[in-house]
């Protein structure tokens, strides 16, 4: 079954991230890059993403004759998507193992960090047993 | 050297020879791993070779030997490496007899390999990826593609099944007739997953997808033969066929999923379902009738049916009644319950509902509330029909599933006279 881990933060979050040392944001890096060769060598892995800075959020409606109207300047609280993964698991207790070793990355100085991960299943095109 | 009929014949012929190849390759050097891999170049090779140079005389022997020396390469290169790195030679007890081409241990050898691939100590998503790719000679691309996870994680799979195969130390050999039984179990819970992964209502996603259902019918079918003997093998490849016979019938134009009822009997493939039927046909007599040849004779009596109305469901309830005894699966008792509401009516159904409550197994699980829907539906209890196929649509991981529990709830809140309620629920 899989499993999308959903990483959010606050553009606050983000700009604390980004005033974090080298060396800590060195670590972090290879955390997440080893957690993807991790997946992929016990055969978890299917995808990944980062996604751009919150300050290029659009959110988008349908306008007037189909024009897109974007809405933009968000308030400092608001929750962005920062990234995902997704994994194809045996159980959802192994997705939220996955989750929690996520959440657990390392921060400033080593220290571990604990951002929220919101697990999802993902519908499948697969309906019930047979027959 | 003639040349093969079309690239599709030569593919099919690979697929057929690549777990005897193989079994030839291991029982010589004992290294499953190796083997397997060398097996592969080998198939890829000829898949590049044949169709523009035509068959060898003997495409077995010309795959064995291709695999061999690919083996024996490896060998060499690996005592080369241990050499420069203890500066002693060990190669003396790697290479083992020459195998008898001659002979002909191949039959025997596919069935070892299934066993092998299938063994209860691999997890079931690495026994399925190595079945398909040992056993079936699919790439590990393909096979990647056919369960949408990224190449290597599907390679990965791949070679910790075979690590787990080699630390376990299970021999390339028959299992005793003691653990028979249980392998084969196990074989054909693989297959049947394999078929179940492949049936999937999104018919738009097949095309670029393996059809991993013809996949576990092709490789059932392989086994059928190599054991004819055991009659639930013959009622796993009959329960395949009848299911699959129903396939075009089973969902609309928009991918959505029409339940049994309410099919277009036309549709269901004849030739499929005919086949089950002379399967089952022969197998039932044979005595032994496990849970696989029940549920082919469930899916059989469905097919004999011109109408959903003349389905024989009190033979369909005699059927599960056999299969609860024979497994204590809560599946089972929804189904039988199902059966137990045609029969002798909603309220009789309900009953063996509150039964599945009590027994707990089933909490949380989607389709208790859709059945329970279905069975207030029935008995006139439209708002409690409502609610349940909600609380179903809630809980389905699935799709197509979700969308018909809506569309059930939607069409009992707002009565529409063009849809008829189903008679059973999908």
């Amino acid at each position: 079954m899989k499993y999308i881990l959903l990483m959010t933060g606050t553009k606050t979050g983000v700009d604390t991230y980004r005033a974090w040392s080298e060396k800590d944001i060195r670590a972090h890096f290879a955390f997440l890059t080893r957690l993807s060769q991790e997946l992929t060598e016990s055969g978890e892995f299917v995808a990944t993403a980062p996604l751009g800075p919150p300050e290029q959020a659009k959110v988008v409606r349908v306008g007037q004759g189909g024009a897109p109207v974007t809405d933009g300047v968000f308030p400092e609280s608001k929750e962005f998507l920062l990234g995902y993964w997704i994994v194809d698991v045996e159980s959802p207790e192994r997705a939220y193992e996955i989750a929690a070793k996520l959440s657990g990355g390392p921060g400033p100085g080593g220290t571990r960090l604990s951002m929220p991960i919101e697990v999802r299943q993902m519908m499948t095109p697969h309906t019930a047993e047979l027959p | 050297m003639s040349a093969p009929s079309s690239e599709g014949g030569c593919e099919h012929l690979l697929r057929e020879l690549a777990p005897q190849v193989l079994g030839a390759v291991i029982r010589r050097f004992r290294d499953f791993s190796v083997a397997e891999d060398a097996v592969q170049e080998a198939l890829l090779a000829a898949a590049l070779q044949w169709p523009r140079e035509g068959l060898p005389e003997n495409p077995r022997a010309w795959l064995i030997q291709v695999a061999a020396r690919r083996v024996t390469d490896h060998i060499r290169q690996e005592v080369a490496r241990r050499r420069r790195e203890t500066e002693a030679a060990q190669e003396a007890d790697t290479v083992a007899p020459a195998f008898e081409i001659g002979s002909d241990p191949y039959q025997d050898d596919t069935l070892v390999l299934l066993f092998m691939c299938c063994h209860p100590a691999l997890s079931e998503a690495s026994a399925i990826a190595l079945t398909l790719r040992a056993v079936g000679g699919l790439t590990t691309a393909e096979i990647a593609k056919a369960f949408l996870v990224p190449e290597a994680t599907m390679a990965q799979r791949i070679s910790r099944a075979k690590q787990s195969i080699r630390s376990s130390g299970v021999p390339f050999r028959m299992p005793t007739s003691e653990e028979r039984t249980q392998r084969l179990r196990a074989v054909m819970h693989v297959l049947y997953l394999i078929f179940n992964e492949g049936y999937v209502a999104s018919a738009g996603s097949q095309l670029q997808r393996l059809d991993l259902t013809r996949e576990a019918i092709r490789l059932t079918r392989m086994l059928h033969h190599l054991v004819p003997e055991e009659s639930e093998v013959a009622g796993l490849l009959a329960l395949m066929l009848l299911t699959d016979a129903r396939r075009a019938a089973r969902t609309g134009p928009a991918q959505e999923l029409i339940p049994l009822s309410r099919q277009d009997r036309s549709l269901w493939d004849v030739g499929e379902i005919s086949e089950g039927i002379v399967l089952l046909t022969a197998a039932l007599p044979k005595g032994s009738v496990g849970p696989y040849q029940l549920q082919a004779a469930i899916s059989a009596v469905h097919s004999e049916a011109a109408r959903a109305e003349d389905t024989d469901w009190p033979q369909i309830l005699a059927l599960y009644e056999l299969l609860k005894r024979m497994s204590d699966n809560p599946m089972v008792m929804l189904n039988h319950a199902i059966a137990m509401a045609m029969v002798r009516g909603p309220a009789a159904g309900l009953e063996l509902l509150d039964e599945l409550d009590r027994d707990g197994r089933l909490a949380g699980h989607h389709r208790l509330p859709a059945v329970r829907a279905h069975f207030l539906e029935m008995a006139g209890d439209t708002e409690g029909a409502v609610t349940h196929y909600r609380i179903a649509a809630g809980r389905t991981a699935s799709q197509p599933e979700q969308v018909y529990l809506l569309t059930q709830a939607a069409r009992l809140s707002k009565p529409d006279v063009d849809n008829p309620p189903p008679h059973v629920p999908a």
